[in-house]
């Protein structure tokens, strides 16, 4: 076998390990309350009778390794269970609330990458002159802003004052695609500007560590120009490391997401675990953290696969 | 003096008076923190400077009140997240083998689940008091600092002066507190001013959730909560805890942007 | 009278420096330089590190490293001043009228590229050559250069190549325009003594057979001296003597000038073996963890009080590892070793203080051997605590006493290493050593990382201290000079296992082996025409290859 494809092999496989490994983290960071998971969730003035309905419900009884093995089991197979607090099936609730948390994050995604990279490059190219300095400056300011902060501002001053979109992002199934858009509109310009300034300067940083290489100095010598030096030297070296910086940055826009969900009342994933986080709905909380976790933990492999697929060493073993 | 630079002077600047508030809010503060002085939104005024919230509460009481909790909050996890971290990290660093293997593959496992998603699944069954956060959030966020306190030790420990001190026969203690430490200042600081934003912010995040600090308590996240609805009628009175949070932040962000740089310095310049 | 090729005037060249703790701060480093350079000649430059060689070098394409600027002066090529020439008469210029040889091809070439399209691709972009006839002319050089394989090697990537075939790539790659000049920056100093030769001769005959002007940039004269028609000596940023290359090495004008002569002439008496070897190497076998290959192969050496032992060898020998057993660092796997009539128990942790206080060890950068954050005070103060406790006052005076050893004097207590110069950093480690009153040192390479004159002090300082303190030194080194000046006894290494072992007098007499002897006729010496004399009778390939 290629050594590459057994690098691969190996990359996969521990990511499946590490995914098998969070959900047990998972599983167990909902078995952490001292005392009575259920009197917990159903508060002092339940009846003996709700605890011991509860307890059965969530299989307290039985011992927790058999209980997260049935859980998890039942996760492969598309069962989630049902949720306490209305008692419908989990699956069918996230269904449509994952698909639109992946349409938001997927139109910050196409609007965010491109520019993150044209600007990283433009800092790279006008290096400590103005345009460098300037996105600098902003992009620090916004990595120092909270998400919902952003939302607000936006809310404030493009919803409000100029009264362009609206301020709550609701989406239903009957929508076109220009309606849905058009009700994503900021909230697809906060998670922008979150994961802007973090993509950007990683890439600015990432494509500057690939041109202090010596190899370009050899190539600046060849009496080549400084754009044909980045296309043709610089950027088959800076493709792992940018792609890196994009992967990592879109499991930030996951995360990011929850926030900006909760802020605009969007119907998606974030604010289903956000609320059910409040109502003590454990069943939903398990599913939602791990189905985070699994996208997280795949994208972190999606960049580390590419950067082994880059790497000239690997691909062309002596 | 003379070689701060001007943006790093600014940061320090407000750096230090937003702690300074934070710890005399007692005396400044206008009214008490909870006390319902006027009516709902009143706009700004000589007996209100920022105005009211949403149950009439003075707004510049519930902030200097609110930088009390989140500063505290933020202050009390970076330390613990940064004694755990480095701690541990210098540990794994010097020892090897297989107490570095445990231990990194075990950060490597709390770091596959996004910090906001476990803290969201621990605060599903756990009570949300002071204490809870604090653990919870330094002992999340003690693992980036288990990361970069391991890499620059290690990245010291393979220097010839600490395999000279082991040579000699001094002890861990020695190489970890003499040979190491100094060393490894200066990024742990400037990486200490990182992680102390990043706490505010999730204290803030975790807040603003309704699952932080939880009413009649102040702290910066509560305060937009309460107040968001006061947007759609074109009423500022959360983006003022949201600034806070950014100027705080920004200001920490440049100072500890001047000492990174000094840091590099010290190095040798730009090589 | 025809214009020279290169014609450099006043040059001055100026950088930023970054102090610690203080402003960056503009300083010159090259203070007005004029020479001249014919077609088809090679003019050495040679200086110790920052003479300002490379900044010269690279100032003939018109070209500053980092923060490295021209300030002041004229460079003409080929009848323009190309100081003063627009951007894009500076591209043609580079790669196409001068190219460039740097110290490391490995970090010159692009890892992601094909070595042929990297060699051939300023001779395309300049217009000199189609792609068909650039290649052609790629394999051409290859072949010349003595590469292996020359119709393939191109199509490998730059890591599926040794380091001294990748060096010559770079050479081909810059002949492979046809420029009129070009500037060689240490091409031969990364590699192996053994490799150098082989690269040294190729580069020779490859400027002669295209007749290519170059600029031969090298701290090492010995090396120069081969290649060039004229040799140019500079010190701190000017030029102390120009003249022809016999001149400048059996005439030398100037005190500087001489002293690079006469470097390393250091008269050492050999000592006689006696009874009772202070440390013995019996049978050591050792690996490292995780590999299922011996670094080193039964290694057996003595060696006696007050007398240095020399480890020779090159890159991969197994010399360092030997000094890493001997310290405890890496247990071997078989054998023993004595120390002092005691056997040293093979891993760190397990050995007594006394042990460890009569083995000390100086490494090759002093840089790293010193904690940055510590004074020269407690750098050397540290064992004189640990090992015999003492404070205060009696501490003080035994540094100062210890300094006055190592001819630092006075001032030096409170100085941070990054206040020293080489020399006097690696005296600080010395003094280290020493302070613990050890019977043995370990000198791993002490002297590599220093210019020749400053190595030279080194050299002279140990031997001093060794008469005073009767201390033993196993010297650990790669360099051939270096053991004929200090050692008594020689052991040479070669993949892992000791080749020849014996008395200097012994060991440095024919008849040789095969290795020693192409270790010993690769040393480069100071005269002409060394290069095709040891090239004619070779017995052995170089290891290199």
């Amino acid at each position: 076998m290629h050594p590459i494809l057994k690098l691969i092999a190996q990359r996969v496989a521990l990511g499946i390990m590490l995914l098998f490994a969070a959900s047990i983290l998972i599983f167990a960071g909902t078995m952490m309350l001292p005392g009575d998971v259920a009197q917990q969730i159903l508060g002092q003035s339940a009846t003996p009778e709700s605890l011991a309905n509860l307890r059965r419900e969530l299989g307290l009884n039985e011992p927790p390794v058999s209980r997260y093995f049935s859980w998890l089991g039942g996760f492969l197979t598309g069962d989630l269970g049902t949720a306490l607090t209305n008692g419908r099936d989990i699956a069918e609730s996230l269904g449509s609330r994952l698909s639109n948390t992946l349409f938001l994050a997927f139109w910050a995604a196409v609007i965010s990458v491109p520019l993150a990279i044209f600007l990283g490059l433009l800092a790279v190219r006008y290096k400590d002159r103005w345009p460098d300095k300037l996105i600098s400056a902003v992009t620090l300011t916004t990595i120092s802003i909270p998400e919902f902060m952003i939302g607000y501002v936006l809310i404030y001053w493009i919803s409000i004052q100029l009264g362009w979109f609206s301020s709550v992002a609701i989406i239903n199934d009957g929508m076109s695609l220009w309606q849905k858009l058009n009700a994503i509109a900021i909230p697809v310009m906060v998670l922008t500007l979150v994961v802007l300034a973090h993509m950007m300067r990683m890439t600015r940083a990432a494509i500057l560590n690939v041109m202090q290489s010596a190899y370009i100095e050899t190539a600046e010598l060849k009496g080549m120009r400084m754009l044909s030096i980045i296309r043709k030297h610089a950027f088959p070296n800076a493709i792992a490391p940018i792609v890196n910086v994009v992967m990592l940055n879109l499991a930030y826009l996951v995360v990011g997401v929850v926030v900006v969900e909760v802020v605009f009342a969007y119907p998606g994933m974030g604010q289903y675990l956000v609320d059910h986080v409040s109502k003590r709905d454990v069943p939903v909380v398990q599913a939602c953290g791990l189905i985070f976790a699994a996208v997280y933990i795949g994208l972190n492999l999606i960049a580390d696969i590419v950067s082994i697929l880059a790497n000239p060493r690997l691909r062309h073993p002596k | 003096m003379r070689n701060i630079p001007v943006a790093a002077l600014i940061g320090l600047f407000f750096t230090c008076l937003y702690f300074l508030m934070a710890i005399f809010a007692g005396l400044i503060a206008p009214y008490g923190m909870a006390e319902v002085v006027g009516d709902v939104w009143e706009p700004p005024s000589d007996q209100f400077l920022l105005g009211t919230d949403s149950i009439g509460r003075d707004l510049l009481t519930r902030l200097i009140y609110g930088g009390q909790t989140t500063i505290f909050i933020a202050t009390m996890a970076t330390i613990l997240s940064f004694t755990t971290g480095s701690i541990l990290g210098f540990f794994a660093a010097v020892s090897g083998g297989w107490i570095d293997q445990v231990l990194s593959r075990f950060v490597d496992l709390i770091m596959s689940i996004p910090s906001l998603i476990f803290a969201l699944v621990v605060l599903s069954v756990m009570p949300t008091t002071m204490t809870i956060l604090i653990l919870l959030m330094g002992l999340l966020d003690s693992t980036r600092v288990y990361r970069l306190a391991r890499a620059v030790a290690v990245d010291i420990t393979v220097m010839d002066y600490v395999e000279a001190a082991r040579l000699r026969g001094e002890k861990i203690g020695w190489i970890i507190f003499r040979e190491i430490l100094p060393n490894a200042l200066s990024p742990l600081v400037a990486e200490m001013g990182l992680r102390f934003i990043f706490m505010v912010l999730f204290i803030s995040t975790l807040s603003f959730l309704g699952l932080g600090v939880q009413p009649p308590l102040a702290d910066w996240g509560g305060i937009v909560k309460e107040n968001k609805e006061g947007i759609n009628y074109g009423i500022a009175a959360a983006l003022y805890p949201a600034f806070a949070i950014a100027t705080l932040c920004i200001s920490i962000n440049l100072v500890a942007d001047w000492i990174l740089n000094r840091t590099t310095s010290l190095k040798g310049g730009r090589g | 009278m025809t214009e020279p090729l290169l014609k450099v005037r006043g040059l001055k060249i100026g950088a930023t420096i970054y102090p610690p703790g203080e402003r960056p701060r503009d300083i010159e480093i090259v203070h007005g330089v004029d020479f001249d350079l014919d077609g088809g000649k090679v003019l050495g430059l040679i200086g110790e590190s920052g003479a300002g060689k490379s900044t010269i070098g690279l100032a003939a394409m018109a070209y500053g490293r980092g923060g490295v600027e021209i300030i002041g002066g004229e460079v003409w090529v080929n009848g323009r001043d190309v100081l003063k020439t627009r951007i894009g008469d500076v591209r043609r210029l580079r790669g196409g009228e001068v190219t460039y040889v740097s110290q490391s091809a490995a970090a010159s070439f692009n890892p992601a590229k094909k070595i042929m399209e990297q060699v051939t691709e300023a001779a395309i972009l300049q217009g000199k050559f189609s792609k068909k006839d650039a290649e052609a002319r790629a394999i051409e050089l290859f072949r010349k250069l003595g590469l292996p394989d020359p119709e393939n090697i191109g199509n490998r990537y730059p890591h599926q190549v040794s380091g001294g075939q990748l060096q010559r790539c770079m050479t081909a790659l810059a002949l492979c325009p046809e420029p009129d000049l070009v500037v060689f920056d240490e091409p031969t100093t990364a590699l192996d003594v053994t490799t150098q030769i082989d690269v040294l001769a190729a580069i020779k005959e490859a400027i002669r057979d295209t007749g290519v002007a170059a600029l031969y940039i090298t701290h090492d004269l010995a090396v120069v001296a081969q290649v060039s028609d004229h040799i140019m000596v500079l010190q701190q940023g000017s030029m102390v003597e120009y003249g022809t290359t016999d001149q400048i090495i059996n005439n030398p004008q100037e005190e500087y000038t001489q002293a690079l002569v006469s470097v390393r002439s250091i008269k050492h008496e050999e000592k006689k073996p006696t009874d009772n070897p202070l440390l013995k190497v019996e049978h050591i076998t050792a690996r490292y963890r995780g590999t299922d290959f011996d670094v080193l192969k039964d290694v057996n050496v003595e060696l006696h009080p007050g007398q240095t032992l020399a480890i020779v060898g090159e890159s991969g020998s197994g010399k360092s590892t030997l000094a890493r057993v001997i310290t405890g660092l890496l247990p071997p796997s078989d054998g023993t070793i004595t120390f002092d009539s005691r056997t040293l128990t093979p891993d760190l942790p397990t050995r007594n203080l006394e042990d460890l206080r009569e083995l000390q060890m100086i490494y090759q950068m002093a840089d790293t051997a010193m904690n940055p954050r510590q004074t020269v005070g407690t750098i050397i103060g540290r064992p004189l605590e640990f090992y015999f406790n003492l404070r205060g006052k009696a501490k003080q005076e035994r540094i100062q006493e210890l300094l006055d050893e190592i001819e630092l004097g006075d001032g030096f207590q409170d100085r941070y290493p990054a206040e020293l110069s080489g020399g006097q950093k690696q005296r600080v480690c010395i003094a280290r050593a020493l302070a613990a009153k050890p019977k043995l040192i370990i000198c791993d390479e002490v002297t590599s990382a220093l210019d020749p004159l400053v190595a030279d002090g080194i050299l002279k300082l140990l031997l001093k201290l060794q008469k005073i303190e009767d201390v033993s030194y196993l010297f650990i080194t790669h360099d051939l000079a270096t053991v004929k000046a200090i050692a008594d006894s020689i052991a040479v290494m070669y993949q892992g296992a000791v080749v020849r072992y014996g008395p200097k007098s012994q060991v440095l007499a024919p008849p040789f082996d095969d290795y020693t002897d192409l270790l010993l006729s690769s040393v480069p010496e100071m005269k002409l025409g060394w290069l095709e004399e040891v090239l004619e009778h070779r017995k052995m390939e170089s290891a290199g290859n």
